[in-house]
């Protein structure tokens, strides 16, 4: 039974930098009691899509051109928003990307819960406390009794996702649209929240879209798949057609951008470039400790790419931090090429540090938006005299064709860039230095699978050309085990376990590591 | 693709650039415009006002707008345009001067206080609370009585008191900066403090500064006013807007002109500035650019 059938959708975007057709055309339908997902790279309409279904999109900017959208023989494209208030909340529950900014840090959680009930059902405030405990239960929170009453920030990011799930679900709506509703959680939890999404589902029997820019992700509960690029519906059906058997290019290139393969380590020179002894480093949050490293030692060798693996909070990127010397160390030794780095006075400090360079995750924030990419690129060759006023330029030049950035782009400011273009200026700067140890952290977490392909290929490239050794940060095994000759897997602080990527993924020994493999999403069908 | 002509886009820095942008922005560059004449007056006024600024008629008295007093005479007989003129000159370097002390000032203590952070800027801000706290008065009278009165004096002690709110703009702009990546990258290259602040952290910063500096320099000329007017500036048979406009306003009933033109004079400067204000903090930031 269709619940939703959506025909000919056009959404537009009228903006003083032109018009954009967001959403061109598109037709298709969730069924009752099935997850239809929706999958798509930034920009490529699928959250507008949804969006405008329910009224959420601001007119203007955007208008919508053309279309039906029927649910439960209604057109939600037609209604007043009176009417769809009526709707929303109710008939169709939404859960967004980021729990936190989307629960309000004043309300308890209890208060939060009722609210969409009192307001559409007009129910006492008793009914509708015990109505929402049963839910937190149901959604997998322990104890509701004592939690109702608290604020969001006293959950984790896992489970305020929990409350944000037990909140679209208060008042039975017969669709649940979840917008990313992982992207931000770590591997583990991620894992746990898609069986949540799953089991509710088929329990209550409603239809769910599930947007995602990841085609792993909802490998494993889609069972309809819409793939959508540059507004448009290239391919959809059910989802073992779609892994199978894809037919259009861009879904082929989706699914090939899924990293799958295990890096087979080559044998390196056993001399090692960066020794890590009983590295602590714990932080002072006034009256607590909070130990992020906590005696940890590793090596790494010379033109070796480890890769560092753990959940949030686990202290990895504080690792890198600490090993490049940018966050102070309560104790332990950092070794570069034989030279102890936490002796150093700040002179020799900063004449090392062109020896070691560091690619940070978050492209938007890592370039200075007031510097154009010859600026930021030529900073650091002038300052450490590798390059005179005369020849900077040509060598600028010559570091723009490495990352891949054509070179016209010279005097552009970042924000004329997208995503994965900014991240080849931020590679450019780290490898300006010509450095020989790099670490990089979540360097590709914030861009799009293909882009992110690209990147860990241009780094893989790099790293041979340049001789790299690297570090490389990140909480996506599926990445590491494609880049990685060797992984150390990080728990609370302490190593876990290390191993070839190989030994690692084809015989984990620690409880934690076999339970981060299973987290991976979509492996039971991409395995296959 | 990869070797088209970059001579095209050549030698471009953020300067540069913020002017290209400043450039299409009518407004703003009426604003130059009005700002650069009232400069320009000013710089040449002993040599075009059309009376000597202390020569009084007094047989004349107040008189309203002619042909031989464009704008008028004061109760002395003195022609207003001179009064005005003349008044400009002091007007205006008090208020250039004294905010280019407190832009210099706040700026740097509030971006050290800023970045380096901890104890260092405890004890920066806790001397801007100190300060903040002094009456202002006492100090300047304090400073006047000790050094005796004289222009140069005034400038400084008005831009010493100006630059405590300078300071905590950019110390606030500065914390917020500096946690983002783009500065890490900065340590991780190796740069100086000072280079990071210079380079990475101010013109990162500018947007609120050059607003409020812009609010900064017609309130000074204010309080250059208040003081003349309490006997601590300038004196008469020397002008300034303010103390013209102080003036005017007690004769306001019966020779309006005498608080119109100053007024006037005081607050198209100020919108000037303001245009111009707005189109810098446009033109800097390098997102706003449509091309």
């Amino acid at each position: 039974m269709n619940l939703l059938e959506v025909q000919d959708l056009q959404v537009d975007f009228n903006t003083r930098n032109g018009h954009t057709i967001a959403v061109n055309k598109i037709s298709f339908t969730v069924k009752k009691g099935e997850i239809t997902a929706i999958i798509g790279e930034s920009g490529s309409g699928k959250s507008v899509a949804c969006y405008s279904l329910l009224g959420l999109l601001p007119q203007p900017p955007a208008s919508i051109e053309s279309g039906t959208a029927l649910f439960d023989g209604r057109d939600l494209l037609t209604l007043s928003e009176s009417e769809l208030r009526q709707i929303r909340g109710r008939d169709i529950a939404m859960i967004f990307q980021d729990p936190m900014t989307c629960l309000n840090p004043y309300m308890t959680i209890g208060d939060q819960l009722i609210e969409p009930l009192v307001f559409h059902k007009k129910v006492s405030k008793a009914d509708a406390l015990a109505r929402a405990k049963e839910l937190l239960v149901e959604v997998g929170i322990r104890d509701p009794d004592a939690t109702i009453n608290n604020f969001p920030h006293e959950f984790s990011g896992g489970m305020r996702q929990r409350v944000m799930i037990a909140m679209a679900l208060i008042n039975e709506p017969k669709l649940l649209i979840a917008d990313e509703p992982t992207t931000a959680l770590d591997v583990t939890i991620q894992a746990q929240i898609l069986k949540l999404v799953a089991d509710l589902q088929k329990k209550r029997d409603i239809g769910v879209i599930f947007i995602s820019h990841d085609l792993a992700v909802v490998a494993d509960i889609a069972d309809h798949i819409i793939v959508m690029e540059k507004g448009l519906v290239v391919e959809q059906g059910d989802s073992t057609g779609i892994f199978t058997e894809a037919k259009h290019p861009y879904t082929q290139k989706l699914l090939a951008a899924i990293p799958s393969d295990t890096k087979v380590s080559a044998l390196h020179d056993p001399k090692p470039l960066v020794q890590v002894e009983n590295l602590k480093t714990y932080f002072n949050t006034g009256s607590t400790v909070v130990k992020a490293v906590d005696d940890v030692s590793f090596e790494i060798n010379r033109g070796e790419i480890v890769g560092l693996v753990g959940e949030s909070g686990s202290g990895k990127s504080t690792i890198g931090r600490s090993i490049l010397r940018l966050l102070p160390i309560t104790s332990g030794q950092i070794r570069l090429d034989g030279q102890d780095l936490t002796t150093l006075d700040s002179g020799t400090l900063k004449r090392t540090r062109r020896r070691m360079q560091m690619i940070f995750q978050d492209p938007y924030a890592s370039l200075n938006p007031r510097m154009s990419v010859y600026d930021t690129l030529a900073e650091p060759l002038l300052l450490h005299n590798i390059e005179s006023r005369r020849t900077v330029e040509q060598a600028v030049l010559k570091l723009m064709d490495d990352v891949g950035l054509a070179r016209a782009f010279i005097r552009k400011y970042p924000h004329e860039f997208s995503g994965g273009q900014r991240q080849r200026i931020a590679i450019g700067r780290a490898l300006a230095t010509k450095p020989e140890f790099i670490v990089a952290d979540e360097p590709v977490s914030a861009l799009d699978v293909t882009i992110q392909a690209q990147i860990l290929d241009l780094m893989l490239d790099l790293g041979k050309q340049y001789g790299l050794t690297m570090l490389f940060v990140s909480h996506d095994l599926a990445v590491v085990r494609h880049i990685a000759d060797r992984i150390i897997v990080l728990y609370h602080g302490k190593i876990v376990e290390t191993g070839t990527s190989e030994s690692l993924f084809n015989a984990p020994q620690e409880a934690y590591t076999k339970s981060l493999l299973a987290s991976i999403p979509g492996r039971n069908r991409l395995a296959s | 693709m990869a070797h088209t002509d970059i001579n095209a886009e050549k030698g471009t820095s953020l300067w540069e650039d913020a002017w290209r942008r400043l450039k299409k922005n009518r407004l703003a560059l009426f604003g130059l415009g009005v700002l650069g004449l009232f400069v320009a007056s000013a710089l040449l006024t002993p040599w075009i006002a059309p009376y000597a600024y202390d020569a009084q008629n007094l047989d004349l008295g107040a008189t309203p707008p002619s042909a031989q007093h464009w704008l008028g005479t004061d109760i002395f007989g003195r022609d207003l345009l001179t009064q005005i003129m003349y008044g400009g000159r002091i007007s205006l370097a008090v208020g250039f001067v004294a905010t280019a002390v407190a832009l210099v000032i706040g700026v740097t203590w509030g971006a050290v206080a800023g970045y380096v952070g901890g104890r260092v800027d405890a004890v920066m801000m806790r001397i801007v609370d100190i300060l903040y706290a002094l009456p202002f008065m006492i100090f300047i009278v304090l400073l006047m009585v000790v050094f005796g009165r004289n222009l140069l004096l005034l400038f400084l002690a008005i831009g010493a008191v100006e630059w405590l709110t300078m300071a905590r703009i950019m110390r606030g702009q500065v914390q917020a900066l500096r946690k983002q990546e783009f500065v890490e990258a900065a340590i991780s290259l190796g740069l100086s403090p000072m280079t990071i602040i210079r380079r990475h952290l101010v013109p990162n910063a500018l947007g609120p500064i050059i607003v409020y500096t812009t609010l900064t320099i017609p309130s000074v000329m204010l309080l250059e006013a208040f003081l003349s007017f309490l006997g601590l500036g300038i004196q008469p048979p020397k002008t300034s807007w303010g103390l013209l406009i102080s003036y005017g306003a007690e004769t306001m009933e019966e020779y309006p002109w005498l608080l119109i033109f100053p007024g006037l004079a005081l607050t198209t400067t100020l919108f000037a500035l303001n245009f111009l204000g707005d189109g810098l903090r446009d033109a800097l930031d390098v997102r706003r650019s449509a091309d």
